[in-house]
């Protein structure tokens, strides 16, 4: 591979998981162009599945490490950090960055990495106590109220928010979910797997109300003191967790020649190259299209996803010549409730679901497109989703996946116990 | 010859290690990882090492 020569530098936008893998990689090359990492939190890049997850668990706080320290990271690296700064602007032209602190950068090569915002809901800024979870500070606020003993109001039962769910149960908090839609997670998983986690939450004992949405928040002195909701009733609560989605942190891009979808997220190749010469992007702002999926152009916002594409796009933006590589992997994630975990792989888009197994903790879903499997799901089978993602990627058929994952569930291998949460 | 490592109190058994390279994990019952050869030879050390790298958790460790 020839790479640009050291003259030149990388600029990488956004200090999270794609945006250091975006680094790793590049000096993993033995690149020695010159690369410097924008972020706009406070810390340099550290993991954000956990803050869902222990971090919320009772118990001394179990503290944010980030991945890698700024001396590590300019050292080991060979980065400039810029952190606590945000990128409001970039000309394409100039190849020029505007700063939040009035500074511009220069770059030759741009890698984004932002991720993406948790969705918000009118009012939610006003009121102390509503929190939308993405950060380290988020999961403070959440923890310390959960410390406090609060009554809990979930709104939306996504992932992030069952996890939250999943914690505050664990403490022996009172817990109540609100969701719009009258079977959560249709969309992302589908109608039998979103009714399975239905179950999983009524089964644990949490109330879970579906079909209503948050009219107000009711405050007093600026705190929290309830969620009213859009039938007119008022659930009494001191924290409210608002897991609504998220939408990519583009808002910088807008006035920009980089394409962007309707979300807000960047257009991309399947090797990450944004519509502009030179740009690259990864992680959750990136859609990209999966030949494996018969190019269905794909949002992933999941964790295996953005260090996977952080490497390639990273690798990409200092090449010189010869081809660019392709994103191989396929969409993976995990989440634990109630000391259950799911995991998925794949795609649900466009297909047809079967369950295989008890229809809840101990199954396997398995989604069909035409003669083909593109996708699965598990739940308490940790011995077999990887199995299922190696038929997935070859482009298995459908038969044979049915029956080994109807072996496997008969003859009671997988994992049948639960995870502490 | 470089020996993989996983540190067991980290390790959730999410199995993207063995989706990089089934040929040295698996994760089997209970969520528990089986390394399978915990020997690299040189010539699988990058194939390895992408598995390394790709565990959520940073529980695998190649080490020479
Ligand atoms: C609470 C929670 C739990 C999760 N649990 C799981 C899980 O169990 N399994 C799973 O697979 N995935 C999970 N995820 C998703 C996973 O963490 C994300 O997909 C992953 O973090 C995406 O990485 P990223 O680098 O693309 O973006 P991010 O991690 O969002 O990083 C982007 C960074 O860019 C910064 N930034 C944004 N705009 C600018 C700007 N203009 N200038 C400079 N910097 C900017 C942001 O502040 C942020 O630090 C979870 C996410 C959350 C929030
Ligand atoms: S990827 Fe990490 S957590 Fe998952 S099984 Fe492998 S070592 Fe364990």
């Amino acid at each position: 591979m020839t790479e640009f020569d050291d003259e030149r530098n990388l600029v990488v936008v956004g200090g999270g998981l794609a945006g250091l893998r975006a680094i790793e990689a590049v000096r993993g090359t033995g690149w020695r162009g010159s690369l410097t990492l924008v972020g706009a939190e406070d810390h340099p890049p550290y993991d954000r599945p956990p803050l869902s997850k222990s971090f919320l668990a009772e118990g001394p706080l179990d503290q944010v490490t980030p991945f890698r320290s700024t001396v590590q990271l300019r050292e080991e690296l060979g980065t400039d950090v810029i952190l606590g700064t945000r990128v409001e602007g970039v000309d394409t032209d100039r190849r020029s960055l505007q700063l939040s602190d009035g500074r511009r950068l220069a770059y030759d090569s741009l890698l984004v990495a932002t991720g993406s915002n948790a969705r918000k809901l009118d009012g939610q800024d006003s009121v102390s106590g509503v929190v939308g979870l993405r950060t380290d500070r988020d999961a403070a606020e959440v923890r310390r109220h959960l410390d406090q003993g609060a009554r809990v109001v979930i709104v939306g039962a996504g992932f992030v928010g069952s996890e939250v769910a999943s914690a505050a149960l664990q403490r022996g908090l009172h817990v109540t979910i609100i969701d719009s839609e009258p079977v959560p997670l249709t969309r992302s998983v589908g109608r039998q797997v979103g009714e399975m986690c239905v179950d999983l939450h009524r089964a644990a004992g949490v109330e879970l109300r579906t079909e209503v949405g948050v009219a107000s928040f009711a405050s007093r002195g600026g705190r929290l003191t309830g969620v009213v909701l859009t039938d007119g009733s008022e659930l009494p609560a001191d924290l409210a967790v608002v897991g609504i989605g998220a939408t990519p942190a583009t808002h910088w891009l807008t006035n920009s020649d980089v394409a962007l979808e309707a979300d807000g997220g960047i257009v991309c190749g399947d090797d990450l190259a944004t519509s502009v010469p030179g740009i690259w992007a990864a992680g959750d702002v990136a859609h990209v299209p999966y030949e494996v999926f018969g190019g269905d152009l794909l949002r992933v916002e999941h964790w295996t996803n953005a260090a996977e594409q952080g490497a390639i796009a990273g690798r990409n933006a200092i090449r010189g010549e010869g081809d660019p590589e392709k994103i191989s992997g396929i969409p993976y994630f995990w989440s634990n409730w109630y000391g259950h975990r799911l995991q998925f792989v794949g795609t649900s888009l466009r297909t047809e679901e079967v369950v295989i197994g008890p229809g809840g903790p101990g199954s396997v879903v398995l989604y069909r497109r035409g003669d083909r499997i593109v996708g699965a799901l598990t739940i308490d089978r940790g011995g077999d989703i990887m199995k299922l993602r190696r038929r997935i990627v070859a482009r298995g058929s459908w038969d044979e996946a049915v029956e080994f994952a109807t072996a496997r569930v008969e003859d009671g291998s997988g994992t049948k116990q639960t995870l502490p949460a | 010859m470089p020996t993989i490592h996983v540190d067991r109190d980290k390790c959730e058994g999410l199995g993207m290690c063995e989706a990089m390279a089934n040929d040295y994990f698996e994760v089997g019952d209970d969520d528990i990882l089986e390394v399978l050869n915990d020997v690299v030879p040189e010539s699988d050390r990058a194939h390895v090492q992408s598995a390394t790298q790709a565990c959520p958790v940073l529980a695998l460790r190649l080490e020479d």
